[in-house]
């Protein structure tokens, strides 16, 4: 198996030193807007800080993947008494909620860590220090990506069948000529 | 496109319920900028003279600044401006917290609310969708209370709450707009949000503001950040910490508090205790402190830690920032301990932390004198901390000596007679002040309290340091990099001040020069009170990171104008100017301007007349303090001019 080298883009996250500011939101959706900088809304980050300074809950949370459909169910996570209210944690753009969708359009966003910059705009506005930023290089099997391939086809090939999987294989192949 | 602002103001008229967005004028923002240059165009435009507080035809304006909403680090500031029921001049109380750029972003730069509801209602305002609900079910609720209900009725913990308790809903002079971490406190703007029947404002807000040379602005930001990073780790040596560092006084990260409760004066601003501060007291207050404050909090979009989350044990949690701390503490001759605790039923009645605790302490004076009775206070518990708790209750619901009570020392004084005016002793233009009483005076100050629009000294002062340095070496050091200098001679006034001798107070600095340092502060508080910057980065501390060489590109940026220091420092004084007339014409005169008699007990009444008039005479003013025609011809306030010489206040000459 042979192996290849990865970045890693790592951001680090200390919720007690979070300051509730949202300075966050407010340069990743200025970075984000088109063109750059030209306009500023924090329903559009990338970045968004679940607040609630009564109960002193302050999470900053990255939008990921977008998925079609959502969970089958949701959880809420209770750490030190605080309660962080449902699928606080997940990154999805997902149909059970509007974090991580443009607001008019509803398309879903997602973190690129500020390509192009040093680090991402994000960290660099938090003076809290409460998001910081850490790049490594991870040796990886490049078979992962393979295995992960195989496990995603057999859940396909469990659900529709491999006569139908193969079609549409087919289909697309020929599509992408 | 319109740029930094969103050009529309909601227009709400409770006594019909209609509610209206409607575009401003593009002008204004290069005559105005936005905050409280454009609200007090507004109340001038639209609110005639003789319009009693309490009068449906005063106006309420939540209002954002110009810069709120952008990028621009700190610019989160709501003006609320109306007309005062204690001072009956025009108030503009400002808070910092998330409201303004939730507002913007909303799609609307103010908020402007008249007539008055037949019943207590909050409005929400969701983007384009404004509604205006019953709020029967939130009457006596605390303000924190009714945000939280609020937020968990409409499902959505976005959105942000300005609202009032129990002190608005009943009209005290000192009642406070409460909004999570910060308030608009002084001059009873909490009061006439009750007298209109409106018990809070959430609004949400999903869309964009847009700004004309955007990456120049964001450049500009980036500076602005680096700098409050240098300053963070550079604290200016030789001052108290509070005015080492940028940001409010940050009395919720310091545990020394010498400074204040021996230099403050306790009770109803009476006994100053020079010796009251020792290590044993040290170390109770900062494990008081410590226990009780869960976070250091910001508000939107700034980096300093200027409030804190405090949760008393048994008591429901709430926020803090700045002095209150200490002003109920110091009024009713307690610990830190009890003001934490009754901070958290005044911040749910929504009180202003200053006036509160002074009013209380003056009841409490009189009482001792005899002028009011013990059948006055029926019920009262005998110890200290239960009187305030007692007598706060009261002043809230108006119940008994409290309905005297809530319209603050000055006008309660005057319906209890007998001798109590003499107590009512720390107002300017009837509204409570710090408890300060210093020895000798201090001409800069004397100008600051004197003519003063806010009326409150802490939302005048900064820049130029309270006091001089001991030492050349020290003086050298601290003018080196000093960029923040409109003109380099501010660096030579400070070189030569000292504490004795001929370059020392109340003559040096000299009246020219008096004036000059006053202009400058002002100045700086004018342009962040239209841009919605909080003065904690800007006007309040030594060297912040805004000022006057790096606004004019951080405005022309926003806006795609082309603008100077000249141009702007012009506006800044438009603005003072306007605000100014606003009052002129409600009565303002000369005889007004002036700091409680004991504030100082050395005074030269000489020398102040001198530095009252050629503040006057600096600033454009006639002696009784009134723009001349044609100072306000120079700053394109010929409209103001005009009515002054219909009503007589000016000559036509």
């Amino acid at each position: 198996m042979s192996k290849v080298k990865k970045k890693v883009k790592l951001i680090n996250i200390d919720l007690d030193k979070c300051n509730g500011c949202r300075a966050c939101e407010v340069i990743c959706s200025a970075f984000h807007a088109e063109p750059k900088y030209s306009s500023n809304n924090p329903a559009r980050s990338r970045i968004r800080l679940i607040r609630d300074p009564i109960k002193d809950v302050y999470l900053p949370v990255y939008a990921g993947e977008y998925t079609a459909a959502e969970c089958m169910g949701r959880d809420n996570y209770t750490i030190d008494g605080r309660v962080y209210g449902e699928c606080a944690f997940c990154r999805a753009s997902c149909p059970s909620r509007d974090a991580f969708k443009e607001p008019d359009s509803g398309l879903p966003l997602k973190c690129d860590m500020c390509e192009g910059e040093e680090e991402p705009l994000c960290v660099k506005w938090c003076l809290a220090e409460a998001l910081t930023y850490e790049e490594r290089e991870e040796e990886v099997d490049e078979e992962v990506a393979v295995a992960e391939m195989e496990t995603g086809l057999k859940a396909l090939v469990d659900k529709y069948g491999l006569e139908s999987l193969v079609d549409i294989m087919a289909r697309m192949a020929e599509k992408g000529k | 496109m319109r740029y930094a602002e969103t050009g529309y103001n909601l227009e709400i008229d409770l006594s019909t319920g209609n509610i209206e967005r409607v575009e401003t004028d593009p002008a204004w923002a290069e005559l105005y900028l936005g905050g409280l240059g454009t609200n007090a165009k507004v109340l001038w435009d639209r609110v005639p003279p003789e319009t009693d507080p309490f009068s449906p035809n005063n106006l309420l304006i939540f209002s954002s600044g110009l810069l709120c909403g952008t990028p621009a680090p700190g610019a989160n500031r709501t003006i609320v401006s109306t007309f005062s029921p204690q001072t009956l001049l025009m108030a503009y109380s400002m808070m910092g917290g998330f409201f303004a750029p939730e507002l913007k972003y909303a799609g609307y730069d103010k908020i402007i609310l008249r007539g008055k509801s037949p019943k207590l209602v909050y409005i929400w305002i969701n983007n384009d969708k404004v509604e205006i609900r019953d709020a029967s079910h939130l009457q006596g609720k605390g303000s924190l209370e009714t945000a939280e209900q609020i937020r968990a009725e409409l499902n959505d913990p976005n959105i942000q709450v300005a609202s009032i308790g129990l002190a608005g809903e009943n009209r005290v002079y000192f009642a406070s707009i409460e909004q999570g971490r910060s308030s608009a406190s002084r001059l009873g703007i909490g009061a006439v949000m009750g007298d209109k029947g409106v018990k809070a404002i959430a609004v949400r807000g999903t869309k964009d503001i847009n700004l004309a040379r955007s990456a120049e602005f964001v450049q500009l930001c980036n500076e602005v950040l680096d700098y409050i990073k240098f300053r963070n780790a550079n604290p200016i040596p030789g001052v108290m910490p509070i005015l080492a560092g940028l940001g409010s006084p940050q009395e919720m990260a310091v545990y020394d508090e010498k400074w204040h409760t021996e230099n403050f004066m306790w009770g109803n601003a009476r006994i100053r205790r020079r010796d009251f501060w020792n290590e044993e007291i040290e170390k109770q207050w900062e494990e008081t402190q410590k226990k009780v404050r869960t976070r250091l909090i910001s508000c939107f979009n700034c980096p300093m830690k200027c409030g804190a989350t405090i949760s008393v044990p048994g008591l429901p949690t709430y926020m803090m920032k700045c002095f209150s701390k200490l002003t109920y503490t110091m009024a009713a001759y307690s610990d830190l301990q009890f003001g934490f605790e009754i901070a958290q039923r005044a911040t749910e009645y929504g009180v202003d932390g200053f006036s509160a605790p002074q009013v209380m302490a003056f009841a409490l004076e009189l009482l001792e004198a005899g002028i009011l009775k013990e059948s006055d206070f029926p019920g009262m518990p005998a110890d200290n901390e239960g009187r305030f708790y007692w007598l706060l209750d009261r002043i809230v619901r108006r119940e008994g000596i409290g309905d005297v009570l809530a319209n603050g020392t000055y006008w309660a004084a005057k319906e209890i007679g007998n001798g109590a005016e003499a107590f009512a002793h720390n107002t300017i233009k009837k509204h409570e002040q710090l408890p300060l009483k210093l020895g000798m005076l201090n001409p800069i100050y004397f100008l600051m309290y004197s003519t003063g629009e806010k009326i409150n000294i802490t939302q005048i002062e900064g820049q130029f340091p309270q006091a001089p340095f001991a030492t050349m070496e020290e003086k050298e050091a601290f003018v080196k990099d000093w960029i923040q200098v409109p003109d380099d001679r501010f660096k030579e006034y400070f070189l030569k001040w000292d504490f004795r001798g001929e370059y020392s107070m109340p003559f040096y600095p000299g009246v020219q020069a008096c004036c000059e340092i006053v202009d400058w502060m002002e100045r700086m508080h004018y342009i962040d009170d239209a841009l919605g910057i909080c003065a904690g980065l800007s006007s309040f501390p030594l060297k912040p990171p805004y000022h006057i060489h790096n606004y004019p590109k951080i405005i022309g940026a926003a806006l795609g104008i082309e603008l100077d220091a000249d141009g702007l420092t012009k506006i800044a004084r438009r603005n003072r100017t306007l605000v100014r007339a606003v009052n002129n014409r409600r009565g303002m005169r000369r005889a007004d301007e002036k700091p409680p008699e004991n504030h100082w007990k050395k005074r030269f009444p000489e020398l102040e007349k001198e530095l009252l008039d050629a503040y006057y005479a600096f600033r454009g003013f006639n002696e009784e303090g009134v723009p001349t025609k044609e100072s306000l011809h120079d700053l394109n306030l010929g409209y103001v001019a005009e009515d002054f010489i219909k009503r007589g206040i000016l000559k036509d000459e």
